[in-house]
């Protein structure tokens, strides 16, 4: 039930804005980190992405290898959970889709794993078709160690912790199993259009 | 809401009456919604200040001049106002009094970051636990010190606190007077080795400066828990 609270007036955005802010939303130009620990360094050298779990064969790119793949330039709103929304971010990634080319699998669910432990659950279909990516730059520049760097997931039509910072892989899953936000009382899914931030939304 | 408590010159208490509360654990934040005579909404996530032993609901706000929210919650809002509160959220940043007794906590708190580790020294108290538990805390000023007459009372009996004031101080202050620095983390922090559990909040340059100084000093990643807020407004 919502009641109207006296005197207060609020700072509404312009109407082009307002159109591409999600319910509960309010517009930021600053971009907030937020993260649940220390922020993890990992030299490039070190650094690999894999595709693993329900697969024929585990995938696996080194740093180089990884920057070797095509990759866009994707510009999106992005929309996070505790309750700003930052619009026409720009960033440069490779496509999912591209990563799980050839790969053959049953699983219907991922694993985002990050390093740190961080790990955040999606449907295998949201990560392919155009609305994921594996991000290395943000605004022209790589990317802020503390903004997910070197590479973290972009996935812009979901709550912005499934876009998991520091990504090292996905674990492909026949079932959806709740990562590290998930089993602390967020939404499995988390659809910002249908406000779907905690456990029961 | 019950009762407004003037903290510091930018920050209040707020105390709410929540009709069928389910009860929170200290750390543990509600998202608070504004709703406009045209129907327009605002919403903002704050962290609890009350410990679960009390029966009402303590949000402690810092108005900033630039936000939506909090410049109402911090001088609209009167005694008898309702609000519409959602809650508690949150399973990560928490700590319990009952789950490990023994074990030792850090509290690294940055300005209004403070306040979901008031709630968990809160919970110490009221629980009657005797965890060792410290916090170091870092305010601009004294007057900026948040809850300084509760802390002076609460502190001993296995709770220390250690102000640090960072751009200034009242004659005579022998506390520290600098940024929270690896130096001195490692002079507050327990030994590595009594793995303690920590927990760190405030604005984000302050966090990274704690938590990467723990790291460095040895303090395994996994135990040290993190809440972050930008120049946005509220904590979560």
């Amino acid at each position: 039930m919502a009641f109207i609270s006296r005197g207060f007036k609020g700072r509404r955005s312009s109407a082009a804005d307002s159109s591409r802010l999600p319910p509960g939303q309010y517009l930021t130009t600053g971009f907030p980190v937020l993260s649940a620990g220390p922020t993890p360094h990992t030299p490039l050298e070190k650094w690999s992405f894999s595709i693993t779990g329900e697969v024929d064969q585990d995938r696996t790119w080194t740093w180089a290898e990884f920057q070797a793949l095509p990759a866009e330039d994707i510009t999106a709103d992005i929309h996070c959970v505790t309750k700003w929304s930052k619009l026409g971010t720009r960033w440069t990634g490779v496509p999912v889709s591209a990563l799980l080319e050839g790969v053959e699998s049953a699983a219907d669910y991922v694993t985002a794993f990050s390093d740190g432990g961080y790990t955040t659950n999606l449907p295998l279909e949201d990560l392919v078709g155009g609305k994921a990516w594996v991000a290395f730059q943000y605004d022209g520049q790589p990317l802020d160690r503390e903004h997910g760097g070197p590479a973290r997931l972009l996935v812009p039509h979901l709550y912005l912790w499934k876009s998991a910072k520091w990504v090292r892989g996905l674990r492909l899953t026949l079932d959806d199993r709740p990562g590290f936000w998930e089993s602390n009382g967020y939404n499995m899914y988390g659809d910002p259009w249908r406000e779907q931030r905690y456990w029961g939304d | 809401m019950r009762e407004l408590i003037p903290e510091t010159p930018h920050v209040s208490t707020l105390v709410f009456e929540v009709p069928e509360w389910p009860g929170h654990l200290a750390g543990q934040h509600v998202d608070v919604r504004l709703t406009a005579e045209d129907g327009y909404q605002a919403q903002r996530s704050y962290s609890i200040a009350s410990p679960p032993e009390d029966g009402a609901v303590a949000l402690t706000v810092e108005r900033l001049e630039e936000g939506e929210v909090s410049p109402y919650l911090v001088g609209e809002v009167r005694q008898g106002d309702q609000l519409e509160l959602r809650g508690p959220i949150g399973g990560y940043f928490v700590w319990q009094a009952g789950s490990e007794p023994q074990r030792p906590v850090l509290l690294i708190g940055g300005g209004s970051g403070v306040v979901p580790l008031m709630a968990m020294i809160r919970h110490r108290h009221a629980a009657g636990a005797g965890t060792p538990m410290r916090l170091l805390y870092s305010s601009r000023s004294l007057e900026d010190v948040i809850y300084r007459a509760e802390l002076d009372r609460l502190a001993g009996g296995g709770l220390a606190i250690v102000h640090t004031l960072t751009r200034s101080r009242p004659p005579g202050w022998t506390g520290y007077a600098r940024r929270l620095d690896r130096e001195m983390l490692a002079e507050v922090a327990w030994p590595v080795t009594l793995g303690a559990a920590i927990f760190i909040c405030g604005p984000t340059s302050f966090v990274e400066t704690a938590s990467a100084g723990l790291v460095e000093l040895g303090y395994p990643a996994a135990s040290i828990r993190t809440e972050r807020f930008g120049a946005t407004g509220g904590t979560s």
